[in-house]
């Protein structure tokens, strides 16, 4: 007994402490991507501003200009970026679980890819049915039927190997790619404007209209993630022991599909394929907080929020005043990253059975 | 819509147990094909509260698949299969989950969580219930049973093969149900945890829990079984109390090997061995 005490005690204690360290280092991020750029803003005048606007008057106000690079720009851009960081960290951390595989995410095996195509093809075949709403809709399609495809085709008995994921998503990659290329070539030249975005994944057109139509979407597949956490956890035994201890895992996967095809066509939608977040934020997480999802799911949340607006602020500060895709960024620091988990992962279970 | 959103509101659900001796579960005419092939045919077994029951036989003889059966898991073609005295399939998921537990021949997790995190998965079907408040005395004696105790802070995943199996039947000790299923508890253990799951086996009879327990090593079985069924080719070859249905005409048909069958010399349990 004596040695099962501290773990829990400490578990317990964890948990809180990792999510307000997380908090307040969004908040600080936050703070700093808003005072950053071409016309820097000290960060506390940002806090007075925002502040301002919910009825508090402290500390000094920023000047007219300040106030409107502050409303009209920054604001609209972190907001997304957080609502993007956070959809495609939990969307990770879900996939991860409902496919019992840590290297599970919605860039590499493919999903991603297939929301974009949706948005691409309402873009390029000119779909409008539903206004603002019609390409956050199609990526949703999109997503969705790329998630379910690959679910059914890469699961056996419970779990999905890694050769067999990490190939789907390469034949899912391949069929997407080739698709956006003729939509591509088909596209006139201001579709095709459009077009390049969703490949090179950016957060650079944000505007509040463009928030507003992901809001929505966002919040209600990070509300309904943690619903899960628990029956998750159970899930790490595999489909029958899950079972066994009362998991309806059927039903269980389906809706978890739902909900990661909802938050990855969220962030697809406005920002393009910004991938490996959806990897490295969870894994990340784990390493910290142990694999229990109560506390991942939320913790990946907030982290993939602060690392996005975090990301976001190096593409457009690195080069100044050029902007680097964000997209290319986090490939560029997720690609080495997802080698040495696959490398790790071949050295812990020698081979890939 | 409610089972989507979790457990808002679970019933309160008490499995009545069964008093010892009365059947806990039944299999009637079970039969179960795979393709053309017979995985199981017309089988009939009555599981009773308070004894252990041994399946063993021949690989392939059906007998995994027979506690699929048992366990709900998988639905038989032909026959029918009852538990606590409702066919199997009118429990809910999670009234089966406080009904019965199932310890996999095969033990696998996808995410490196601690043996105590694992163990404690045990106690799930039971949250939002009154049994929740015995959570920690019943982790507790699942893990004293087992002998993990110090295991307790570990990975599971860093574990031999016969850690994570103790592991798993303390998870599946702490469910707390009335009937258990063990497939091949005692694989990759050594000589004193294969006589301590035994044991725990024994012992969960003795509270008036039906234990079915698939068995390789026929003398383990025969010292420690109330009955043992034979399965053979998806066929029940024999069922009773192992004195009575280990015979060596009967092992050496069964097994396809020439088997003699000796008493011990103490105890007068059967000792069954190949003929070398």
């Amino acid at each position: 007994m004596r040695p099962l005490a501290p773990a829990t005690a400490r578990g317990r204690t964890r948990g809180p402490v990792l999510l307000a360290g997380l908090a307040l280092a969004l908040v600080a991020v936050v703070l700093l991507a808003c005072a950053t750029g071409a016309y820097s803003v000290p960060p506390l005048q940002v806090l007075s501003s925002v502040l301002h606007r919910v009825g508090v008057d402290v500390g000094t106000m920023p000047d007219p200009t300040g106030e409107t690079v502050l409303w009209e720009i920054r604001f609209p851009r972190v907001v997304l970026g957080a609502l993007v960081g956070a959809s495609l960290a939990c969307a990770g951390a879900l996939m991860q679980g409902v496919f019992g595989n840590p290297l599970a995410e919605p860039g590499v095996i493919g999903v991603s890819s297939g929301a974009a195509l949706g948005a691409v093809a309402a873009i390029a075949l000119g779909v409008s049915g539903f206004g603002g709403w019609t390409v956050t809709g199609a990526a949703f399609l999109g997503g969705l039927v790329t998630t379910l495809g690959v679910y059914a085709f890469s699961r056996s008995s419970g779990r999905a190997e890694v050769v067999t994921l990490v190939l789907t998503g390469i034949a899912v990659n391949a069929v997407t790619g080739a698709a956006i290329g003729l939509l591509t070539f088909f596209a006139d030249d201001a579709e095709l404007r459009s077009i390049t975005f969703w490949n090179l994944g950016s957060i650079g057109s944000a505007t509040w209209p463009a928030v507003w139509a992901v809001a929505p979407v966002a919040a209600l597949g990070l509300l309904a993630a943690p619903r899960f956490a628990r029956r998750l956890d159970l899930l790490a035994l595999g489909d029958h022991p899950a079972r066994h201890l009362g998991v309806d895992v059927e039903r269980l996967r389906l809706v978890l599909i739902v909900v990661v095809a909802l938050l990855t066509s969220a962030a697809v939608a406005v920002a393009g394929i910004i991938s490996f977040v959806g990897l490295v934020v969870p894994h990340a997480v784990r390493m910290v907080a142990g694999p229990g999802h109560r506390l991942l799911v939320p913790a990946s949340a907030l982290a993939g929020a602060a690392v996005l607006i975090a990301g976001d602020l190096a593409a457009r500060t690195i080069a100044a005043p050029a902007e680097v895709p964000l997209g290319s960024l986090t490939a560029l620091v997720g690609g080495p990253f997802f080698f040495w988990l696959l490398h790790r992962t071949r050295a812990r279970q020698g081979g890939w059975a | 819509m409610r089972g989507l959103l979790g457990r808002l509101s679970p019933q309160p659900d008490e499995p009545q147990r069964p008093a010892a001796g009365q059947v806990a579960a039944a299999a009637r005419g079970v039969g179960v094909r795979l393709g053309a092939r017979a995985v199981l045919a017309d089988v009939t077994l009555d599981v009773r509260s308070g004894e252990v029951l041994a399946l063993v036989g021949p690989n392939g003889a059906g007998k995994s698949t027979l506690l699929g059966v048992l366990s709900g898991d998988r639905e038989p073609d032909v026959g029918d299969v009852e538990l606590l005295g409702r066919p199997v399939a009118d429990w809910s998921v999670a009234q089966l989950s406080r009904r019965r537990a199932v310890l996999p021949q095969q033990v696998a997790l996808a995410f490196p969580f601690t043996v105590s995190e694992v163990v404690r998965m045990g106690r799930r079907p039971w949250a939002g219930t009154d049994a929740e408040d015995d959570d920690e005395r019943v982790l507790a004696e699942a893990m004293a049973q087992t002998d993990v105790e110090q295991l307790a802070g570990r990975g599971f995943l860093s574990l031999s093969g016969g850690e994570r199996g103790r592991v798993a039947l303390a998870r599946v000790l702490a469910q707390q149900t009335p009937l258990l299923l063990l497939d091949e508890p005692t694989a990759a253990l050594d000589l004193h945890h294969v006589e301590l799951v035994l044991q725990v086996a024994r012992e969960r009879a003795s509270r008036g829990d039906a234990v079915v327990i698939v068995l390789h090593d026929l003398v383990t079985a025969a010292a420690h079984a109330d009955r043992v069924a034979v399965l053979a080719d998806g066929r029940v070859a024999a069922c009773g109390p192992p004195a009575q249905v280990f015979t060596a005409e009967l092992l050496t048909r069964v097994y396809s090997h020439p088997v003699e069958v000796l008493p011990h010399p103490r105890t007068g349990a059967p000792l069954v061995l190949p003929v070398r």
